[in-house]
């Protein structure tokens, strides 16, 4: 029997108040609604005035951001590059690990150490950016120096494995997620065909999981390109075209704060370069988050 | 069985070359689980390495354990402003100005984080709306923090006037950590069982009456954890209130909520940004008290959970 069958007619107060609170509810529920085209309108709004003044044309195609300086270039690919470079790096750092960590918890490990290692690895999550990027500066840099000696003292390596230790958790949380979800008449079916565990969990459960592993990886690298402090602050300030991790660069996020730490009125050149940078951000993760969504639904195995 | 045995059953001598390397090997098939499980071990190690490492290398700048360095995490420390001399310097603006925006952010998000929640699992209908507030929470979630600073830089701070204000902090935080709210107040309300809901209704109440009555109570442990959860990633954020233009030197404590303002993690920010070997050793501290008060929050958390856990 379903619920609306058992529920008594209101009287005509008790209706008005309930349909009120109803109303009240719906308000409530539209502001993530709101909030998106908050966020479009306010970043769209800014970015065309931007390429009111400078040419799209110019801003795909020049090489030098300089847009604080005498003589202005509103070039995006020193700023795209470094984020590309610090965000791989990240990756190099977190797939392979937050992988490994995945199938050994869960095809391997214990229901017991899974308990435990689970929300120990969580921790890691929850540390403030600000605290990972003091981590890259004051420690990991001065350590990397002792191999490298030609690193500065600002560089994407140090920031870039750092983030990618952030995410560690983060890619192996949801892997594991994935890999759980496979039924275990797959797992059954593989022994029972003489397989040994290693080949359970690579060749049959990794691969009926792929989809959701491949989703876990996307969105940490989504997270990877908008994660601001720890770039801000171990990176540098330094808008450079190149893909070499020993020296400082700028990231799109990194620029946001450096300008936003400035007193930059509105209506400047400055204000509006903000906002393009912003935009070109949020079309890069959204990409990224919609194309992990899509991998999901589109390639999950679906199991009785 | 041998290769020769095999051939005698034809086999050809390929394929049987091929299952003897996978029979014959059987060592070695399970040897390479024992490297993967080794190889697991050592990334779990490695991540909870690091964080040992960050955790007891913050302790001894803060507060020269170790090292038998200077102890700046003193009384001082929490009682004066900020300075430009690092032995004068202090967080109190700071603590202060987090806790303040936290407060309003809290007041902003839980009702309204709540309110979203109790809508789309008791109200909602399977419509085009549903489906739109849906995947705007999944995608809001997604969001990098900064660009929500560029928003509330927009709409709060310029177009409703709020200027670099705390309201304008809270108000940003509070659309952050929205989204974390609603989806940990959907589960908890979807997980108490239909049959309540029935009991409630087969005694004459409305359906607010029975949201408010009979749901909520069931479902306030798990809305009470997720909410915490929210608060103690709004508590650690940075980017956004810098772009929102919170100030790095405060030296004053807030008067009202439209007042400028800092906060802990911005304060850590500024003196890490500071040359001086000085300035980030105070920043050290500033990582000492933020962590602190994180994990006091987390703990409660983990205590309301297992207090509130319900089976059915």
């Amino acid at each position: 029997m379903a619920v609306t069958d058992l529920r008594r007619q209101p009287n005509l107060v008790q209706a008005i108040g309930e349909r009120i609170i109803q109303i009240i509810l719906l308000v409530a529920a539209s502001i993530s609604v709101l909030t998106t085209a908050g966020i479009v309108f306010s970043l769209l709004s800014e970015t065309i005035a931007f390429f009111n003044e400078v040419s799209i044309v110019e801003f795909l195609t020049e090489t030098e951001w300089t847009p604080l300086f005498a003589t202005k270039k509103f070039g995006i690919w020193p700023l795209a590059s470094a984020t590309f470079l610090t965000s791989a790096i990240a990756m190099l750092v977190a797939v392979p690990l937050g992988l490994i960590a995945a199938i050994f918890l869960s095809e391997f490990a214990s229901d017991r150490i899974r308990r435990t290692v689970k929300p120990l690895l969580e921790i890691l999550a929850g540390i403030p950016t600000v605290v990972y990027g003091y981590f890259a500066l004051t420690f990991l840099t001065p350590l990397l120096r002792g191999f490298i000696p030609e690193l500065s003292i600002f560089n994407s390596l140090s920031a870039g494995i750092v983030m990618g230790v952030m995410l560690i958790p983060f890619v192996a949380s949801l892997s594991e997620d994935a890999l759980s979800a496979v039924p275990n008449s797959l797992r059954e079916a593989a022994y029972g065909l003489g397989s040994t565990r290693f080949e359970v969990a690579t060749l049959v459960v990794t691969p009926a999981a792929i989809s959701g592993i491949v989703a876990s990886i996307v969105l940490a690298f989504s997270r990877a390109v908008g994660e601001t402090m720890i770039v801000a602050i171990a990176a540098g300030q330094n808008p450079r075209l190149t893909l070499d991790p020993t020296v400082p660069v700028m990231t799109m996020t990194s620029y946001i704060v450096q300008v936003s730490l400035g007193d930059t009125p509105y209506g400047t050149i400055e204000y509006y370069t903000l906002y393009a940078v912003g935009f070109t951000l949020f079309i890069f993760t959204f990409v990224l988050n919609i194309f992990s969504y899509w991998m999901v639904r589109k390639f999950r195995e679906v199991y009785d | 069985m041998s290769t020769q045995e095999r051939a005698s059953v034809n086999v050809q001598p390929a394929e049987a070359e091929r299952i003897d390397r996978g029979a014959g090997n059987l060592k070695w098939r399970h040897f390479k689980g024992n490297i993967l499980t080794v190889l697991g071990w050592f990334s779990i190690i490695f991540g909870l390495g690091t964080l040992l490492v960050l955790i007891l290398d913050v302790l001894n700048r803060a507060t020269g354990i170790f090292s038998g360095g200077q102890n700046w995490l003193t009384w001082e420390f929490f009682n004066n402003f900020d300075s430009r001399f690092a032995q004068r310097a202090g967080a109190k603006a700071a603590i202060v100005g987090t806790l303040y925006t936290i407060s309003l952010t809290i007041l902003f998000a839980f009702p309204l984080g709540v309110a979203a929640a109790i809508y789309l699992e008791e109200y909602a209908t399977d419509n085009w709306f549903t489906r739109l507030v849906e995947i705007n929470i999944s995608n809001l979630a997604a969001v990098p923090s900064i660009i929500y600073g560029l928003l509330g830089l927009q709409v709060f701070a310029r177009w409703l006037l709020f200027g670099r204000s705390i309201l304008t902090g809270a108000l940003t935080l509070a659309l952050l950590v929205l989204p974390i709210i609603i989806v940990a107040s959907r589960e908890s309300i979807r997980a108490v069982p239909l049959s309540l809901r029935q009991a409630s209704y087969a005694l004459g109440a409305t359906r607010w009456q029975t949201v408010w009555h009979v749901v909520l109570p069931q479902a306030v442990g798990g809305i009470l954890t997720g909410s915490i959860l929210a608060v103690s990633r709004a508590i650690g954020e940075t980017a956004p209130l810098i772009t929102i233009g919170a100030l790095t030197f405060v030296p004053f404590l807030p008067r009202d909520i439209f007042d400028i303002f800092t906060v802990l993690p911005i304060q850590i920010f500024n003196w890490t940004s500071r040359p001086q070997d000085d300035f980030r050793s105070l920043a050290a501290a500033g990582i000492l008290v933020l962590l602190a008060i994180l994990l006091t929050i987390n703990a409660l958390a983990i205590y309301l959970r297992n207090r509130y856990q319900k089976r059915y």
